[in-house]
């Protein structure tokens, strides 16, 4: 393969740094300036992103489909995501049956608040996260121990053993479904159907005509009222969820146990060899991302429509989750993220390609991987080695080329 | 800030102002002609929704309702000129996942006042809240699963037997008609499959001899044909579409087993033929709760028929003056009218009243959508 | 300890129901090993799951079903194996070629540039899951592809307008006709032809990968590139062989899948694709062998599974299979890479 460097390599590997860089530009600017204003400058992001479906931005929001229940999505699938990550980031072991876990914490969601009791959905979510992560260490416990690439394909058996059991064990409402999973409870006074609306008070949200603004009183969001009509509300939770698992994630990755995964990942044997017992941390990043999934599945469950089944969880869905990890950068919280809102977003946004949405994602996939093979917002130790490389290769051919080095 | 705000404040209360006003103009019209004209109603010029795969691996059966509303839109727009109607399409590709966001994005379309779908009964019962909450009203052509009608959705109708009365129709044929001792049931562990094998099975009580399921996609049917034959049955019940219908038929009928095939209306579809064979399909009865087309109808395809009918009592109620959801819903709940599917009328639950159940047979290799016998 | 034994009777009935699972479920096992033959030669070489060969089989069985329509027409008819011989054979070329060309399309768009950039393998992966939601739906947009070159006319039996996503069926259903019986189970041509043809392919492909010096280039490839490359292997034309390979038992695996079932669709390939590559998996991916058993071996769990438990619970069972094999001998059942088969 050495053989093959070809001397545009260094300029090659340019449009890959870019966003990256900038990407590391953006922080170290950030880091540069004093507390009150990075507390002002993240409180305003916050604001923004929360804002975001009342904004309604001209280019951004979807016209089909309520924008609403489109950023509910893409906060699911980023949430998704980061726990993946996770796996396959921090740990770097492939799973093709994250969809499992995502069934099972909307599965436990669904039998504790609808299917076989009535609890309220915040005492539910707690338990359905602590069923994923046992879920996750029972399936864990025996796969760990298979090699790298037999893994794929042992997750991925899992998550439609999962899918089929939910399918056909009448306890669990077999193919028919959980219906009418309550949504959690309204904050201020509940909405009485059909016409009182309730809530504590209203929000109008932002019609653009164009690119001037105006007030659109008559679709106004009731203020954390939980209720069928309204996706807003479901988003605001699950962006709080997002933004507390975020924080977590970056605690834990910058522990001990983050510095062991890593080490896992690059070398497993010299890590054991090392005294980090390799197979405890990567059981635990399984149990870990499989509660995150969980906690999203939850989530799902008693989202806007209140109804889920098993043809909710197909195997497909696993792969746009790892999709969504590897595109935005496999091992990057933020890319992640990025992917999993991608992913989520892409295909809503286009709905007017109608047939050829798929088709279109598909190639796109392709593309992004072939241009971007490390994913959109590579980790910034990726992009220091690959600099590295393409520093040594510069030098090396610089003798002939008379540097070449961009 | 505080200015822009302000100056959008005095945007929208103009922009309100206006709106009242031309409201104003319009209902003020609208007294005078209503009688007379026999009806420009408030809803003319607005839309009606449809909310079902258009896209996707089912998205034919999404084609089909949409030529049937289409064609029944056509006729009403070319007879008044004053009071147009048209259509607005939103894809859900039959997936429950997608269509939560799609029914909120209908309710909030102003120009929207009723809703033709959803299609299929996973996306009903994902939305039916959504529609109920907002008062929009809707007729599914196609969503049979019996359960949706429980949930008290007042706005939730169809125009399609559920496959509760299906069922117990395919039963009774193939103990009476057919004469069968040992019936085999099969389905494909889909919820419509399920539901409708489910009631099969109740309605044969002894003469279920034993069943199985296979699932969507899968077309290595030999294990099911080898228990249908150690079965010793003489008729076969499947629950499901006709895809995995087909080759369950086929690989029957090769496998050496004389007795009946017959499916339900998720099978009642001329592929059916083309997949099982000449020789796999001869034979086959296919049951659905609706008759054929009458010679000359302008829409093909399975639940065309029910999306023109749905749709024309949509019409018929905007003729009869409703001018908003309420009195549109209300309309609804009284109507009667032969439709090209038959007569309809709906119970209090938004079930179709009187719903008959035909049998189709594939003879001499073809289905034969003509001729079909009256099994219930 | 008390042992309980279950004679073959008590879980399936009789002997003759056990010898029609079996036999059942080898048909099918012989299939999948056909197309596990692409994971494994792809996996043997590269170290990837190559998720796309799934539709490299699914564009092989629209081929056949084009061909039958091409040569036969549109009028369905039913024939026994020999009636349809002629036709056969001539769908088999025209499937092995298509299966082929999709396979090297796919090494040259989805893999070559990854690998030319020495990429990371999981990249590679969702190169190839990306291709395959193209490649899958391409085949579903197949009506407005000819509506756009103006052809919708000319394609309409090739297309199904409208319907493009919908079940296609080789005109001519091909009846099996029984052969002679075992033990009161009766063998029919078809099932005969199914399972002899994949191993008389996969025994071909053995001693091609064993004897020719093109194998050997495979096997050195698989064992280690690097060198490979010093001695000269072109290791690009290698990893070409490889997919070419890979796409033309696919094209095989088409053709008898159409014998068999005789209907596909734009999504046929995924579930068979799950399928093919648990087969590779189970008996050891990169090993011929191993994918020729871990496919029979499949197919016969399956359908002994369905007897058992019921068709619902066949994917778990044939799943759990997997799990067990793994956790017993964790590189798959002959566990032998492609690099260190023996010559």
């Amino acid at each position: 393969m050495a053989t093959q460097t070809q001397p545009p390599v260094g300029t090659w590997r340019n449009p890959l740094a870019v966003i990256g860089d900038k990407w590391d530009g953006v922080v170290n600017a950030y880091n540069r300036q004093p507390l009150l204003v990075r507390a002002l400058l993240i409180a305003l992001v916050l604001v923004l992103v929360y804002a975001l479906p009342l904004l309604r931005p001209p280019v951004l929001t979807t016209q089909n489909i309520d924008f609403g229940g489109v950023m509910f999505r893409v906060a699911a699938f980023a949430l998704v995501a980061l726990g993946l990550n996770i796996v396959i980031g921090y740990a770097g072991l492939l799973d093709l049956g994250y969809v499992g876990f995502y069934a099972t914490g909307a599965y436990t969601t669904g039998v504790l608040t609808a299917q076989h009791g009535s609890w309220p959905f915040f005492l539910a979510l707690p338990i359905a996260i602590v069923v994923t992560m046992i879920t996750g260490v029972i399936l864990g416990a025996p796969t760990l121990r298979v090699r790298g690439d037999y893994l794929a394909i042992v997750t991925l058996g899992f998550g439609e053993i999962i899918r089929i059991c939910v399918k056909n064990i009448e306890w669990l409402g077999a193919s028919a479904g959980i219906k009418d999973i309550p949504h959690p409870n309204t904050i201020g006074p509940a909405a009485n159907p059909p016409f009182d609306k309730g809530g504590l008070f209203e929000i109008p949200r932002v019609q653009w005509d164009g690119l001037t603004p105006s007030l659109d009183y008559d679709h106004a969001t009731h203020f954390l009222v939980f209720g069928a009509l309204d996706a807003i509300p479901y988003y605001w939770l699950l962006l709080t969820a997002l933004i507390l698992v975020l924080i977590g994630d970056r605690l834990i990755k910058a522990s001990r146990v983050g510095r062991a995964w890593e080490a896992t990942r690059e070398d497993e044997d010299a890590a054991e060899l090392m005294g980090v017992p390799t197979f405890k941390y990567k059981l635990m990043a399984f149990a870990l991302g499989a509660a995150i999934g969980g906690l999203s599945g939850a989530f799902y469950a008693s989202g806007q429509g209140g109804y889920i089944s098993p043809d909710s969880f197909p195997l497909l869905l696993s792969m746009l989750f790892v999709a969504a990890v590897i595109v935005g950068g496999s091992g990057n919280r933020w890319g992640a993220i990025a992917g999993g809102a991608l992913v989520a977003y892409l295909p809503e946004r286009f709905r007017e390609f109608a047939d050829y949405r798929l088709l279109v994602f598909g190639l796109a996939l392709t593309v992004l991987a072939v241009w971007k093979p490390d994913g959109l917002l590579p980790p910034r130790r990726v992009r220091r080695a690959k600099a590295a490389e393409a520093e040594i290769d510069a030098l090396e051919l610089g003798e002939d080329d008379g540097g070449v080095k961009a | 800030m505080i200015r822009s705000t302000k100056s959008l404040r005095t945007l929208a209360a103009l922009a309100g102002v206006a709106a009242l006003t031309l409201s104003a103009c319009g209902s003020s019209d609208d007294d005078g002609d209503k009688k007379s004209a026999g009806g420009a109603s408030e809803l003319c010029g607005k839309n009606l929704a449809f909310l079902g795969a258009l896209t996707g691996d089912a998205g034919a059966l999404g084609q089909n309702m949409v030529n049937g509303i289409e064609l029944a839109l056509k006729e009403h727009n070319d007879k008044n000129a004053d009071c147009k109607i048209s259509l607005k399409k939103f894809d859900s590709q039959g997936s429950p996942d997608n269509a939560p966001g799609l029914a909120t994005q209908i309710v909030n379309d102003d120009s929207i006042f009723g809703l033709v779908g959803p299609g299929f009964s996973g996306e009903s019962l994902a939305t039916g809240k959504t529609f109920f909450e907002a008062g929009l009203p809707s007729i599914s052509p196609s969503a049979t699963n019996v359960t949706i009608t429980d949930q008290g959705w007042t706005t939730w109708h169809r125009v399609i037997g559920n496959d509760d009365a299906q069922g117990k129709a395919d039963a009774g044929y193939l103990t009476g008609k057919v004469g069968a001792k040992k019936v085999f049931v099969v389905d494909d562990g889909q919820d419509y499959s399920k539901g409708l094998a489910g009631t099969v099975k109740d309605a044969l009580g002894d003469a279920l001899v034993d069943s199985d399921q296979i699932s969507v996609g899968d077309t290595n049917m030999s294990a099911v044909v080898q228990a249908v034959k150690s079965s010793g049955a003489d008729a076969v019940f499947y629950g499901g579409y006709y895809t995995e219908a087909g080759l369950l038929a086929k690989q029957l009928r090769q496998g050496g087993f004389k007795g009946t095939f017959m499916s339900g209306d998720g099978s009642e579809d001329p592929n059916f033929v083309k997949v099982a064979g000449k020789e796999g399909a001869e034979g086959a009865v296919l049951s659905a709760p609706a008759g054929p087309a009458p010679s000359g109808f302008g829409a093909t395809g399975l639940y065309a028929t029910q999306a023109y009918d749905a749709t024309n009592i949509f019409l018929a109620g905007i003729e009869d003056g409703a001018s908003n959801g309420e009195e549109l819903n209300k309309f609804i709940g009284s109507y009667t009218g032969d439709g090209v599917s038959g007569p309809i009328a709906f119970d209090d639950k938004g079930d179709i009243k009187e719903s008959k159940i035909y049998a189709y047979f594939v003879k001499s290799g073809e289905l034969d959508v003509a001729n079909p016998e009256v099994i219930e | 300890m008390t042992v309980t034994t279950y004679s073959v009777h008590d879980l399936f009935g009789s002997f003759d129901n056990f010898a029609s699972y079996t036999t059942g479920g080898l048909v099918y096992g012989a299939i999948y090993a056909l197309i596990a033959l692409g994971y494994t030669m792809v996996y043997g070489v590269l170290q990837l799951i190559n998720f796309a060969h799934s539709e490299v089989f699914m564009y092989g069985t629209f081929a056949v079903a084009w061909t039958f329509v091409f040569l036969h027409g549109t009028d369905s008819a039913s024939q026994s194996l020999g009636e349809a011989l002629p036709i056969l054979l001539v769908a088999l070329l025209v499937a092995m070629f298509v299966s082929a060309l999709v396979a090297l399309l796919l090494e040259r768009v989805a893999y070559r540039p990854l690998i030319n950039k020495n990429a990371p393998k999981l990249i590679a992966l969702i190169s190839a899951i990306g291709a395959s939601f193209a490649l899958a739906e391409a085949m579903g947009l197949r009506d407005r592809f000819a509506k756009w070159v103006g052809l919708d006319d000319n394609l309409k039996d090739y297309v199904s307008p409208e319907k493009a996503r919908d079940v296609y069926s080789n005109p001519v259903t091909i009846n099996p006709h029984d052969l002679f019986s075992i033990g009161g189970y009766t063998v029919t041509d078809v099932d005969l032809v199914v399972i002899g043809a994949a191993i008389l392919m996969m025994v071909a492909l053995d001693q091609f990968v064993r004897r020719t010096r093109f194998g050997r280039g495979i096997r050195a490839v698989a064992q280690d590139p690097e060198s490979a490359a010093l001695m000269g292997v072109n290791s690009t034309r290698v990893v070409q062989v490889t997919f070419l390979i890979g796409g033309l038992m696919a094209g095989v695996a088409a053709t008898l899948y159409m014998l068999k079932i005789g209907s596909t669709r734009q999504n046929a390939g995924f579930i068979l694709g799950v399928k093919a590559f648990t087969a590779a998996v189970m008996g050891g991916i990169g090993n011929l062998r191993g994918a020729l058993l871990g496919g029979l071996l499949l197919g016969v769990m399956e359908n002994w599974g369905s007897a058992v438990f019921g068709s619902q619970w066949k994917d778990v069972v044939a799943f759990v299979l997997l799990v067990l094999i793994l956790l017993v001998r964790p590189s798959g059942l002959l566990g032998e890479a492609l690099g260190k088969a023996r010559a």
